[in-house]
């Protein structure tokens, strides 16, 4: 297994945010974790990333365990995450943070990288001087997939990418991860909109306040009744 | 008249670059880190101080402020680290007081180190005055303004066009996705207390033949930075070189029209009237941001 994840918990002061989550994702594969608002979806990946502190175990990656690795350390590893909300360098150009995307390959080949980015998001290549602020929010969603991207990562870790999006981004955003998948990156996929991530999961882990309530193959959870129930309203 | 004007105007720039350098200084940490450093000023008195003292030791110029601009980025570093970083835990009151508090701290240690005298250092080129449309202007405000302005443009290179620049930029506008990109957000911040050090320390250094200096010049002059800093709006470069020079032009042209008792006034009333009327300075937060 490329990630795997036992027993981990995380707290906010007193807040148990992540109640002994179990999760791994293997080598080429996609998995999708649904779950509704406040399920510590989020904190599982900043846990993952290393921005957010874990109180007890332990995350392997490749084999190797980095519950207490600092945050650059696992991008070098090649973990990197689009996060909620794309958090994007507003003021910085768009070149810039696809440059700042990079940041720990320390300048190898990063303008190749750059070219092949403005050739698979075109749009980005249109702007690719002006503020990141000023993009529309599906083009910064792009922005943040590049910007992950740029680092080579091994693992890729997607946080609700589809957020506050209108449903034609939607759409294309879910065809940008198939194509990635289907280049062969390992994917994480974190999502509310469990009907779209199940689609096009290999597994799927549902979550409910910090803990893991059922596990699946992606087709198994979009046929299970208790999933149809709660997140897909049927 | 117009002579007249000059030759105020002309001064006033001269101690508004050095306000712009500190005002800069205090953009720099605020953007990396939300804390006012109120320590800033003790660079610029570090800075010269210990270029007077090494000149005076028997050092060549050059040395001498080479050694001293060090001394100063380890003394800004040394503060992050000694006092900043262990209380990154602690609200940015509590940071901004204990800047404060380092603030008395070096004031103190250059007591020691040195004493209460005045220093000086010789001009760089010469006293003899230059002659500009009835005003005179001597040649070390040349250099306190060529200085600055160069340092100024080596900082907007840095920013501009360095990754590690760029990477400071990004981490004041949003440290969590920096963290993401693998941008070690601690060394960001001891950079930001090296590059803020080194401003200060060339600023007192130039300026020291015109003004002279000693182990409390720093408390003016970080105040009139400060003013500059909020007058452009906290945390935008280009806003606190503008805000320098126009807390300098207001302070020589009211000390020439007015009276000099109230030279130091000026720059406090340009505080007073921006956090009242305006507190997000000249060119407060622009709006780029889409949600
Ligand atoms: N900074 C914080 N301080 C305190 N509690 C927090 C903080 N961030 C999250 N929490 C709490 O931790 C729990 C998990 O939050 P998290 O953001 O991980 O959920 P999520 O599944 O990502 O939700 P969403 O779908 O809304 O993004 C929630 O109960 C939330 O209230
Ligand atoms: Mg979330």
């Amino acid at each position: 297994m490329l990630l795997e994840i036992s027993g981990l918990t995380s707290h906010y002061g007193r807040i148990q945010a992540l109640k002994g989550i179990d999760v791994t994702v293997g080598e080429g594969e996609l998995v999708a974790l649904v779950g509704a608002n406040g399920a510590g979806k989020t904190t599982l990946l900043r846990g993952i990333s290393g921005v957010q502190p874990v109180s007890a175990g332990t995350i392997r990656f490749d084999g190797q365990d980095i519950t207490r690795m600092a945050p650059e350390a696992r991008v070098q590893l090649g973990i990197a995450q689009v996060p909620e909300g794309r958090q994007v360098f507003g003021p910085l150009s768009v070149e810039d943070n696809l440059r700042l995307g990079a940041y720990c390959r320390h300048g190898t080949d990063v303008e190749a990288d750059i070219k092949r980015m403005y050739a698979q998001f075109p749009i980005l290549k249109t702007k690719r001087n002006q503020p990141a602020g000023t993009l529309s929010g599906g083009q910064q969603q792009m922005l943040a997939v590049a910007r992950a991207l740029m680092s080579h990562p091994r693992l890729l870790l997607l946080d609700e990418p589809s957020m506050g999006l209108a449903p034609r981004l939607v759409a294309e955003i879910f065809r940008i991860i198939e194509t990635l998948k289907g280049e062969g990156t390992t994917i994480f996929l974190v999502e509310q909109n469990a009907y779209a991530a199940l689609a096009i999961a290999d597994r799927g882990y549902v979550v409910e306040t910090g803990q893991v309530v059922l596990v699946d193959s992606g087709t198994q959870l979009l046929a299970n009744e208790k999933v149809r129930e709660a997140y897909l309203g049927q | 008249m117009f002579a007249e004007f000059l030759q105020y105007l002309l001064s006033g720039i001269t101690v508004g670059a050095i306000y712009a350098l500190a005002g800069l200084g205090f953009a720099i940490i605020y953007n990396s880190s939300h804390v006012i450093n109120f320590a800033q000023g003790e660079f610029i008195m570090i800075g010269g101080m210990a270029t007077s003292s090494l000149v005076a030791a028997g050092l060549p110029m050059w040395a001498a402020v080479l050694l001293a601009v060090l001394i100063t980025m380890l003394v800004g570093v040394a503060l992050e680290y000694f006092a900043v970083k262990p209380a990154r835990n602690a609200d940015v009151v509590t940071i901004i007081i204990i800047t404060i508090g380092a603030s008395i701290f070096l004031r103190g240690m250059a007591q020691i180190i040195w004493d209460k005298e005045s220093h000086s250092l010789p001009a760089f080129s010469g006293e003899t005055p230059i002659h500009l449309m009835g005003a005179t202007i001597v040649p070390q405000s040349l250099w306190v303004i060529g200085v600055s302005f160069l340092a100024i443009l080596v900082l907007g290179w840095f920013f501009n066009r360095t990754l590690f620049g760029k990477a400071m930029l990004a981490t004041a506008y949003n440290r969590l996705a920096a963290q993401l990109m693998g941008i070690r957000v601690k060394r960001v911040l001891t950079a930001s207390f090296g590059m803020s050090a080194i401003l200060g320390a060339i600023g007192g250094i130039v300026v020291t033949p015109i003004t002279y200096t000693n182990y409390e010049a720093g408390v003016m002059l970080g105040l009139k930075g400060f003013s500059a800093a909020v007058l452009g709006g906290l945390g935008n470069g280009m806003g606190a070189v503008v805000g320098g020079l126009i807390v300098g032009v207001a302070e020589s042209l009211g000390a020439g029209y007015i009276s000099s008792a109230y030279k130091d006034a000026i720059a406090f009333v340009i505080i007073l009237f921006v956090l009242f009327f305006m507190p997000s300075g000249l060119f407060g937060k622009r709006g780029t941001e889409r949600v």
